[in-house]
């Protein structure tokens, strides 16, 4: 890897500040840019740290009994600590491995928004909001594409909040060398209707799946999705999976989804 | 470069590292603690499983700046100073679970993590938390069976072979 200065601020105004530099590039957990830095697929000049700032870090429930979490609180910390929503709490508890768990971020992996990352899946199907340093973006409005986001430069992602749904299932069939989604589906079901939202399958990234809303939000059982399918087209296709088996994995996946919701 | 100082197996331990110096290279090669693997250096296998702050981490996939103040915890300081192996190193010698050993250094600093939150664990729960430690040998099969007699239960409970 290439080498870079490093610097660990102790508050969001100074990682901002020291994320202003050229070449300078926020840090999470380091478990996709450390792997990523290793390949020299990237080269910053500055690292800036946020595993050091405790305005970042933690759970808590908001006035509006949305569950919000620190940008930088671990997939490990989420799992023991987000019982409020269950289903969030699962999905955190089966990204990665334990090691994995205790250093990779909320905020790292939904600033990098990997295709087949889980926490894309669960922002988007929760309607959440996330908190940056100076604004708040609507998960609809956030996930612009495979590792494209609406961030801009030096915009970190401080918070998420999470409006908790009646009940919730996040599905993952993994790719077995890799264990990353090779299609992940989280089913949320809300008072005023379902989200469905998928990861790993397309090439556009992380995408809600209007009709299998529209069909579980009329009654919510498996049977709803029957006879539903996806597009191919914008699948990804690779060694792991054709296009065609994503697309066909999507409603199998969806199905089990909701059959597991609580 | 800059100066890190932490904890390392309950001594201070202090050195000069450049920002990509991962905790891995810091500890094998400016402390000499050659016991932490590094297998395949993509944060997968898991050999290279140290605590710090008391949690399980992959030390190839941390910087040593990051671990800068850290209280951290490697395979050398799990023996007593007399070379006693702990509960958890005398059951993988028990039960042979470790062939080439490559992996054991990783799988014994995992083990820790896990009986620390789960003192008597399950089959199923030991090969879950195993999910990021690779044996090249294969060997998982002892193992578990080490683990499962670390945590004091009767390996004997457990599948046949």
């Amino acid at each position: 890897m290439y080498n870079f200065e490093f610097e660990k601020p102790s508050s969001i105004a100074d990682a901002v500040a020291a994320l202003g530099g050229d070449e300078a590039q926020a840090l999470g957990g380091g478990q996709t840019l450390i792997p990523t830095l290793k390949q020299r697929l990237a080269s910053p000049t500055t690292l800036v740290s946020l595993s050091n700032i405790p305005e970042m870090q933690g759970i808590c429930t908001g006035d509006d009994g949305a569950l919000c979490i620190g940008g930088s609180t671990t997939h490990g910390a989420v799992a023991s600590g987000a019982g409020a929503y269950l289903g969030l709490a699962a999905l955190a508890g089966h990204i990665g491995d334990p090691a994995v768990r205790n250093r990779g971020t909320i905020g790292g992996s939904l600033a990098n928004n990997d295709p087949s990352a889980c926490y894309p899946a669960a922002a988007l199907a929760s309607g959440a909001t996330l908190v940056t340093n100076t604004r708040e973006i609507a998960a609809d409005d956030y996930f612009l594409g495979m590792f494209e986001t609406a961030l801009e430069e030096g915009e970190i992602v401080t918070e998420v909040r999470f409006p908790i749904p009646e009940v919730s299932h996040y599905e993952k069939f993994v790719q077995p060398a890799s264990r990353f989604a090779l299609v992940g589906v989280m089913v949320a079901k809300f008072a005023d209707g379902v989200r469905v939202a998928i990861t790993g399958a397309s090439e556009e990234g992380v995408f809600r799946w209007a009709e299998a809303e529209a069909a579980l939000s009329a009654n919510f059982s498996s049977d709803a999705l029957d006879g539903l399918t996806l597009d191919a087209d914008n699948m990804i296709g690779d060694l792991h999976g054709s296009k065609e088996y994503r697309a066909h994995l999507c409603g199998v996946i969806a199905k089990r989804a909701v059959a597991k919701a609580a | 470069m800059a100066q890190v100082t932490m904890i390392v197996n309950g001594k201070a331990a202090s050195g000069t590292v450049e920002g990509r110096t991962l905790l891995s290279s810091f500890l094998r090669e400016t402390l000499d603690l050659t016991g932490t693997h590094v297998g395949c250096d993509t944060s997968q296998c898991g050999a290279c499983v140290v605590h710090v702050d008391g949690v399980a981490v992959k030390s190839c996939t941390m910087l040593a700046a990051e671990a800068d103040g850290a209280d951290v915890a490697t395979i050398e300081g799990q023996a007593a100073p007399d070379g006693t192996l702990n509960t958890i190193q005398q059951a993988f010698q028990d039960h042979h679970g470790l062939q080439c050993g490559f992996c054991t250094p990783g799988m014994v600093m995992t083990t820790a993590a896990l009986l620390k939150d789960n003192p008597k664990p399950s089959e199923q729960e030991i090969r879950v938390h195993l999910e990021g430690n690779i044996c090249r040998c294969t060997g998982y099969h002892n193992i578990i069976k080490a683990i499962y007699a670390a945590s004091g239960q009767d390996v004997a409970a457990l599948g046949a072979d």
